[in-house]
């Protein structure tokens, strides 16, 4: 399972995974999942639309990610935001519809675009994908203070020249950028899983927002190393795994929260019983 | 009224006036705050004290007016004061502690990583003593009750050293203790760290035993002076367009609309004297 | 391009099937859809078409009618969503997310033993893209009953469901049962996006939602103008839609048609941006329409994340 190939999945994966619990962590801040699932959505139809073009996939991906958060943002903006992001949505996975409908033999690509193709790797890939999730990397730590600010106290960081708009397209192209690099490897549809359910469980089980991060990101890895593993010994896809597992690490965060604050009723309770 | 701002002023604003879609939301708002000086913004809900507020933090041009705060116009945005905003929403899991939001406080707006160090911790720690918030430090923001989230908001607002603190409705949900604890506190604030304070509220009793200086906001325009010189019943007449009573009970001040037939539009002349 | 209407399609049979299943799902789809706008329920309504891949990968590859995969899965996937009924919206945008999740995980194992187990291709592509064209006659009696259970739940929970949008403590008040008419409303969902899975697809089944109830919303003062509007943009859309890809056929020499999502898809989008124009000449008012007080449930409550609030207005775009 370590050999040969399998070793450029496993170096994806950890990549895709530390991206995706960093991202994933505004995510679950600003309360994007939605804008969260729809670029990379609309990325894929870029994709198919860049091999009907015979160009780079990664070019396709990057431009229509770009373009749906470029577009979530601005029409969002002045409508309502989760209709915006719907039909800025289906807009771009339309355009991928009728790209898609020129192409010939294409049932195999949707399927990798749509829940990656993590296993089949090379290791001239992984270089675009190290640094352009490097760029990733450094552009959230880069935003990091301002983004946080103004994602808990908008009024508070307007009042400081921190412009809500500017945070939510900064962030949304973030998001764009995390997704052309991730796409590829764990496909359109799983990404969203990655940057949602590792990091609500890891702010489910401590307060500190930087352990916070570094836990969405360990949850992260085990959920995507866990899936490459069992789908190696199983046969079935990847996807269906970190699928699964991403929703099991969220259930299990809250089940955790959710005790932890029933202890700590009962001892106040406790307390106060006995106090009283 | 002084026409030349005078440096001990922290904020002048002459003149003021904000349309917004066609409506006066502030017509002509004029007042003084000096250093260390506690104000009460006071008026009706719609009266414009949001609006006035916004002016004075930057994020709304007056129409016309001037606003000069520590001696000099304002610019974009208000570096001198720290805002304590009237709706902050914290959802219960959200990974801040108290004394997290507090630290996002001293360099929040610049780009990076807060570096962890010990001058921060420390600043942080001391301006949580100083709000009385050092019991739940470690909580949770979303966790905390009205009262304690006001303490760490304004610690929040503090701890860059502001001279001009300006909160939006603080006490509107708080219950009465609550209440009481931060007018307290932000009158400690006021006189020992020199920090004018400008809040809004539409009940002015909490307020009465420690504003230096009150302005009332009705229609849009402004009456502003002591407590003495402005709540009374011909000058908040003449402010509402219609008769209103002001009334002494027990030390507390009620403000109550005229009978229907004297609201004619003229607003009486005849100074009541308090009973 | 030749004539507007091309050649033998009023006499296809083809394109009657088609018409009549875009009608009736396109109505279905628009009422439902002003309710799910209203509700701020537009994600859960979209993660519901990925359970409905789900399903009609699932049905595909035991041989069932895909329909029924597509209602029968979205149908518990609505459940589900009912049952785990976060009260914050945040909260319950996560929920979403992550049923979301194992739906999205089921498809890629469903997706992945259709193309191996059954060594057929297409499944994959009817699935995503729909089988408006390829459908059977035999279908419409199954698409009209599903369509009257699910305007019939709309019509049973009507006016604690508008009560309820407006504020949820009004509604229990007043006796209104309102858990009963999110039920109603969850199964009708499941119902419409089943529905419109079928015609043009899954990836494409959030626009005939989402769309023209957005655009109606806009436009029409009254939840029963709405209804209308977004009724008659989403048929016009169907009908267009249909007319053009049958068009697309001879269009160009490669005799390859244009899928009918798209041009549906392309239709609503047009027609929302328009209705945005509209709204933009009429004066700034406090309360226009589509900004529905309902903000408590929908997408995430922040205070004016988007827009700087004009004092006049409340906040109206959220993050």
């Amino acid at each position: 399972m370590f050999s040969g190939f399998m070793v450029n999945a496993w170096i994806v994966a950890t990549i895709v995974a530390v991206i995706g619990g960093v991202v994933g962590f505004f995510v679950v801040l600003r309360g994007s999942a939605f804008p969260a699932h729809a670029i990379p959505k609309g990325a894929f139809a870029g994709a198919a639309g860049a091999s009907l073009l015979g160009i780079n996939t990664l070019i396709g991906l990057g431009a229509f990610s770009l373009l749906a958060a470029l577009g979530i943002g601005r029409l969002g903006r002045r409508g309502r935001s989760d209709v915006v992001t719907a039909l800025a949505l289906v807009l771009m996975l339309a355009l991928g519809a009728a790209f898609l409908s020129r192409t010939s033999q294409y049932e195999p690509e949707i399927y990798s675009l749509l829940f990656g193709e993590i296993l089949g790797v090379s290791t001239t890939e992984i270089v675009p994908v190290a640094v352009l999730g490097l760029v990733c990397l450094v552009a959230v730590a880069v935003l990091y203070r301002p983004l946080m600010l103004s994602s808990v106290v908008p009024d508070i960081a307007e009042a400081k020249g921190i412009r809500s708009y500017r945070m939510q397209m900064a962030f949304l192209v973030v998001v764009a950028a995390a997704t052309t690099v991730t796409v590829p490897v764990v496909g359109a549809l799983l990404m969203f899983s990655l940057m949602v359910g590792p990091p609500a469980a890891a702010r489910a089980l401590t307060s500190r927002p930087a352990l916070a991060m570094a836990l969405s990101v360990v949850i992260a890895m085990v959920t995507v190393w866990g899936a490459i593993a069992i789908s190696y010994q199983s046969n079935w896809p990847v996807g269906f795994f970190v699928g699964v597992f991403g929703a099991a690490s969220y259930a299990l965060g809250r089940g955790a929260a959710a005790l932890r604050s029933r202890v700590a009723g009962q001892q106040s309770s406790a307390i106060a019983a006995a106090t009283s | 009224m002084t026409t030349q701002t005078s440096q001990s002023e922290i904020l002048t604003v002459t003149g003021v006036g904000v349309t917004l879609a066609g409506r006066p939301v502030l017509d002509d708002v004029s007042f003084t705050i000096a250093p260390g000086e506690f104000t009460g913004l006071i008026g009706p809900n719609g009266a414009g004290k949001t609006t006035l507020l916004r002016v004075v933090l930057g994020l709304q041009q007056p129409t016309s007016g001037a606003v000069i705060v520590d001696g000099r116009p304002l610019s974009r945005h208000n570096h001198a004061a720290g805002y304590v905003p009237q709706k902050v929403l914290l959802e219960p899991d959200l990974p801040l502690r108290a004394k997290d939001l507090v630290a996002l406080g001293i360099d929040g707006q610049r780009p990076g990583i807060p570096l962890r160090s010990r001058k921060r911790a420390e600043a942080v720690r001391e301006m949580l003593h100083a709000v009385g918030a050092e019991s739940f430090a470690d909580a949770r923001v979303g966790e905390l009750s009205g009262g304690e989230q006001q303490r760490v908001l304004i610690a929040h607002a503090l701890i860059s050293r502001p001279r001009l603190l300006l909160l939006d409705e603080p006490l509107a949900n708080l219950d009465i203790r609550s209440s009481q604890e931060i007018v307290t506190l932000l009158a400690k604030i006021a006189t020992e760290q020199q920090v004018a304070v400008l809040l809004s509220a539409h009940e002015i009793n909490p307020l009465l035993p420690v504003m230096d200086r009150v302005i009332y906001l009705a229609n849009g325009r402004a009456a502003t002076g002591t407590t003495e010189e402005v709540i009374r019943t011909d000058v908040l007449s003449r402010l509402y367009g219609y008769h209103v009573d002001v009334l002494h009970v027990h030390g507390r001040i009620l403000v109550v609309a005229g009978p229907p037939e004297a609201a004619a539009g003229v607003p009486t002349d005849v100074a009541l004297q308090a009973g | 391009m030749g004539a507007v209407f091309e050649p033998g399609f009023f006499t296809s049979s083809p394109v009657h099937v088609a018409i009549v299943i875009g009608t009736v799902v396109a109505v279905v789809s628009a009422v439902v859809g002003v309710f799910t706008v209203m509700r701020g329920q537009s994600f859960a309504g979209h993660a519901l078409t990925d359970v409905a891949t789900a399903g009609g990968a699932g049905a595909f590859l035991i041989g069932m009618s895909p329909l029924l995969g597509f209602v029968g899965l979205s149908t518990a996937g609505a459940g589900v969503l009912e049952m785990i009924g976060v009260q914050r919206a945040r909260g319950r945008d996560l929920a979403t997310g992550l049923v979301l999740g194992v739906a999205i995980g089921l498809a890629a194992l469903f997706l992945y033993l259709d193309a191996t187990a059954t060594a057929t291709t297409g499944a994959t592509q009817q699935i995503l893209f729909g089988s408006i064209f390829t459908t059977q006659a035999s279908t419409i009696p199954m698409v009209v009953a599903f369509s009257v259970v699910a305007l019939g739940a709309i019509v049973i929970a009507y006016r604690p469901l508008l009560l309820s949008t407006v504020s949820s403590d009004i509604a229990a008040a007043r006796g209104a049962s309102v858990r009963a008419a999110g039920l109603l409303f969850m199964l009708a969902l499941a119902l419409a996006v089943g529905l419109s899975s079928l015609a043009i697809g899954t990836i494409l089944s959030t626009a005939l939602l989402i769309g023209p109830p957005a655009s109606a919303l806009r436009l029409a003062k009254s939840v029963g103008r709405a209804l209308a509007v977004a009724c008659l943009i989403g048929v016009g859309a169907t009908w267009l839609g249909i007319l053009l890809a049958y068009d697309s056929y001879y269009w160009g020499s490669s005799h390859q048609a244009l899928p009918v999502s798209f041009f549906i898809v392309a239709i609503v989008f047009v027609t929302y941006l328009l209705s945005g124009l509209r709204r933009s000449a009429r004066p700034r008012t406090a309360a226009a329409p589509g900004a529905a007080p309902s903000h408590a449930a929908a997408s995430p409550a922040a205070p004016s994340r988007a827009t700087p609030a004009h004092a006049a207005a409340p906040n109206q775009a959220t993050g």
